[in-house]
């Protein structure tokens, strides 16, 4: 099983609801994309669902990162949104938790783009 | 005394990955491991293997990657072997470093590291890389063990 991405706009935030595997290969492939793609139109507020996300390795973290700076580097901001356990504690031990804005409440992710 | 549960060549190729882990989940949780532990040693496999089949032998149709599974008493070891150019994990550069926090790779190694209780790289013979990964069931309750 790889990653579904599906997307939804809220107002003027891009919500990506990801669902799966993020590992290397297809899936961290696919999330590389739709980032581009959002940033190449123009998307400068995209915030991650990885609630349904039961997996993520070494290379999904790498995409993450990278979808990251693409977006910082665009003049956005990228923030992640109901991780699970086991997700939370890869980014503790990468020590990525203090380069994410992690929320694990959708309303007030949305409004923490304002 | 160990039993070899499984010993196998396979390709350099993400599918092999894919079956590693699976297998040496199967395998651990036979062995009793409990799930979070399961979850911890195949995502350590799957990097290993990673770093076998992309790293190692760069996705060579013309290189195997060795896996082998022994089962301890309390302790499950899995050893990968690619035939690559061999590999020092000191020279990896920290992915914890300010420097390197952002780098899109290079946190494989870390997370194996987290995730077992040996992790041993040697080299192999003729050529390439051995890892050894060596995870032990958790004491059971009461017992000191």
């Amino acid at each position: 099983m790889s990653v579904t991405i599906n997307s939804r706009q809220v107002g003027d935030v891009t919500v990506l609801d990801c669902a799966g595997r993020i590992t290397l290969g297809e899936g961290s492939s696919a999330l590389r994309d739709g980032i581009r793609d959002l940033v190449g139109k123009g998307n400068k507020k995209i915030l991650l669902n990885l609630a349904e996300i039961s997996y993520i390795d070494s290379s999904g973290i790498g995409e993450l990162v990278s979808s990251f700076t693409t977006v910082s580097n665009s003049g956005g901001a990228l923030k992640l949104l109901n991780l699970t356990k086991r997700v939370q504690d890869l980014l503790q031990i990468t020590k990525l938790y203090t380069v994410f804005e992690v929320l694990d409440d959708e309303a007030a992710a949305l409004r923490s783009f304002a | 005394m160990s039993t070899t549960e499984m010993d196998a060549y396979y390709d350099s190729t993400l599918d092999s990955v894919d079956v590693a882990e699976e297998k040496v989940n199967h395998i651990a949780v036979h062995m009793g491991f409990p799930e979070e532990d399961v979850f911890r040693l195949g995502m350590a496999v799957r990097e290993a293997m990673v770093n076998a089949v992309v790293h190692g032998n760069r996705y060579s149709a013309n290189k195997k990657v060795h896996f082998k599974v022994s089962r301890h008493p309390r302790q499950i070891e899995v050893r990968i072997t690619d035939e690559g150019a061999g590999f020092t994990p000191e020279e990896h550069p920290d992915p914890l470093s300010e420097d390197n926090i952002l780098r899109q790779s290079g946190r494989g190694v870390m997370l194996i590291r987290a995730f077992v209780d040996e992790f041993v790289v040697q080299p192999a013979r003729p050529a390439g890389t051995e890892v050894i990964l060596r995870k032990s069931l958790p004491a059971a309750p009461g017992t000191g063990v």
